[in-house]
């Protein structure tokens, strides 16, 4: 590995992810609402316009059905498109095209049109901006057979799976979690693709495995910093990927810490923390030595003011509380 | 004997290429109707929707259309693809479900795709198939290919918002797209003014800024012609050119549909503009065509059905330990 570069943020990873992928490949190029002449919503893209062109980075109409599916039509005639939905919530307009065509054409035509999509939006709540911008619908989509679903935790995460996302031979839907965008750190220089089809764990811990993906990663993180006061040690799995699954990674885990606490900000209700708990019922059920347990968001419409907002998600506190009564005391 | 017949709209065509349009469109026929013998023979199962009536269309927009030109397609599509040029036989393996089918049998009736033609299905979901079309022109544009992607949908799809979002953007992107309404007057079983603001289908694509003509979808040669002239537009440059082909549907909606919804002297009325049987008459009355010249055509189809239909019964099941597979692709770079 080279000299880590100066410091950067999420959204400077992403967006050094899109200038090389550019840079490197004709084929590539960036459509969605305001990514040009605005900057991209979450800023993203800033600056692309003007080294890249309106071709290249192409702001679209307010129509995400139509340039979803356009992204879809275009990877199909030879292009590598990374199409921008603002948010996941958002992302419902465009829900036929994702489900209807990218992920079944490959199937549909007996293995004859491969579909190399990228599609990045944000999601997440934590910004008060209340029900209509703040979900976390990655497990929905994660239900798809078809279809990649990844969450970076980290800005190497952020850089690497959009290269790897580009080289995909088929559609790979990214799910920025909006409050990690501002958030620094360093990448090497020299960072490319990563491996988009493996959990990692992110801090060793022998008495409970953590499973989360996403934002929860650093709040479970700080969680562990407080239970590893109490001589509590967490280890904690960031999924990474959510379709497919990587179970071996969290099964392992839980195999050595006999306990499992799954957290998750999307709600509870046929979430993809209920998949993650059934397949370690399923698969290390006699090495469990409590039953697994679940700490997710609030079952309501993401509400406006801070403190509701507040308690409608998983904090730091609330997981390691979570984690204490699944840990007995003489631990 | 002149070359060129004269036809209903006034306008000259080829003798050779008269009968040919007849030759596709009775392909179309017997092949709709070997299906829906078929159906009834529990060998096609599923939703099977046949095009008959609607021949011309297909026939005269897909011959306009060259080599290295896509079509996207709805789930009525089996004309389409025959006229296209996939096999007869792919087809009919498809819709038996056997892997030797064109899409190795997973699609079916409604999802019949081939890359060699550059066939992008039969979509099942109606206006899907915009986007896509939009999509494979954005590509071609953003590549300098003057290449078109030519899309089929039906009345029905002109109350998608798919439509609309798609109109606008071709028009806004000047994307390479013919958009071909083929309007049978039934979203499935409800009347277009039951379902329309306006029932002119081109006042709605002309209110993009679209270049939009309607033309009479039973008369072949009127469609190739609009559809001739589209095409020389769309890849002069001009952007996106929509053509409504006003048809009608002679049989049900699907093989499910008793047909509650409309009269039976409102069918028998259209079938008097049957686009084969009038184009047959035609080119007797022109003595382009004879009895003996007519049955020579109906046994070549039959024997390429016959042989497709036997190519199917042949045809093998896909093994069961490949269930999963095409759900992803099975070379990855990493």
């Amino acid at each position: 590995m080279s000299t880590a570069a100066a410091p950067l943020t999420y959204r400077d990873a992403i967006r050094e992810a899109i200038r090389e992928a550019m840079r490197k490949d004709d084929r590539v190029f960036l459509m969605g609402e305001d990514v040009g002449r605005y900057g991209g919503c979450f800023a993203v893209s800033k600056g692309l316009l003007e080294e890249f062109g309106p071709e290249r980075i192409r702001d679209t109409p307010m129509s995400e059905s139509a340039f979803v599916g356009a992204g879809i039509g275009a990877a199909l005639g030879g292009m590598r498109p990374i199409v921008e939905i603002m948010t996941v919530n958002f992302s419902l307009l465009a829900l036929d095209q994702i489900m209807n065509n990218a992920a079944t054409f490959l199937h549909m035509s007996g293995g004859q049109f491969n579909v190399p999509l990228v599609v990045r939006m944000a999601t997440g709540g934590g910004r008060q901006v209340a029900a209509q911008h703040s979900h976390s619908l990655e497990g929905w989509f994660a239900h798809i057979p078809g279809i990649r679903i990844v969450a970076p935790a980290t800005l190497e995460d952020a850089r690497g799976m959009l290269a790897t996302a580009l080289e995909d031979p088929d559609p790979v839907l990214i799910f920025e979690h909006a409050g990690l965008y501002n958030m620094k750190g360093q990448l090497p220089a020299d960072g490319g693709p990563v491996d988009i089809d493996h959990a990692r764990i992110r801090r060793a811990g022998r008495d409970v495995t953590i499973v989360t993906y996403g934002a929860m990663v650093w709040r479970s993180l700080e969680a562990a910093e407080s239970l590893s006061k109490k001589s509590i040690e967490a280890e904690i799995i960031d999924l990474r990927t959510l379709r497919p699954l990587d179970e071996v990674t969290f099964l392992e885990s839980v195999r050595r810490t006999h306990r499992a606490l799954v957290v998750d900000e999307a709600w509870r209700s046929g979430g993809i923390s209920a998949e993650i708990s059934s397949r370690i019922q399923e698969k290390a059920f006699y090495d469990l030595d409590g039953p697994v347990q679940r700490l997710c968001g609030a079952e309501v419409p993401t509400p406006y003011p801070k403190h509701l907002e507040g308690a409608a998600f998983p904090q730091a506190a609330t997981i390691a509380a979570a984690v204490e009564a699944l840990v007995p005391a003489h631990v | 004997m002149s070359n060129l017949i004269e036809t209903p709209a006034l306008s000259k065509v080829d003798r050779t290429h008269a009968v040919e349009c007849l030759k596709q469109m009775l392909r179309i026929r017997r092949l709709e109707e070997r299906c829906a013998e078929l159906y009834s023979a529990t060998k096609i199962r599923g939703f099977l929707h046949l095009y008959n009536g609607e021949e011309a269309v297909a026939a005269g927009v897909v011959q306009a259309l060259g080599p290295d030109d896509a079509i996207v397609a709805t789930y009525r599509e089996h004309g389409h693809a025959l006229v296209r040029g996939m096999s007869a036989r792919a087809i009919m393996a498809e819709l038996y479900g056997k892997q030797e089918g064109c899409s190795r049998g997973r699609g079916g009736s409604m999802h019949l795709f081939d890359a060699q033609t550059r066939f992008y299905g039969g979509n099942a979901i109606v206006g899907g198939g915009l986007p896509i079309a939009a999509g494979l022109a954005l590509a071609d544009k953003m590549r300098g290919q003057n290449r078109v992607s030519c899309c089929f949908f039906g009345d029905g799809a002109v109350a998608e918002g798919e439509f609309h979002e798609c109109l606008n953007l071709a028009t806004v992107w000047r994307l390479p797209v013919l958009f071909v309404c083929e309007n049978n007057l039934y979203a499935m079983g409800t009347r277009l003014d039951l379902a329309q603001s306006t029932t002119d289908v081109t006042k709605k694509a002309a209110a993009y800024g679209i270049a939009a003509e309607a033309v009479d979808g039973m008369d072949v040669f009127a469609v190739e012609a609009a559809a001739r002239k589209a095409i020389a537009k769309i890849r002069g440059g001009e952007g996106p050119y929509f053509l409504e082909c006003k048809t009608y549907r002679f049989r049900a909606h699907s093989m499910y549909d008793p047909e509650l919804y409309r009269s039976k002297t409102e069918v028998e009325e259209w079938k008097k503009r049957d686009p084969i049987s009038s184009l047959m008459s035609l080119l007797k009355q022109e003595g382009a065509f004879d009895d003996s010249a007519m049955d020579e055509m109906e046994r070549d189809v039959a024997r390429e059905l016959d042989d497709a239909v036997a190519f199917a019964e042949a045809g093998t099941w896909e093994s069961l330990s490949d269930l999963e597979r095409f759900v992803y692709s099975e070379r990855r770079p990493l």
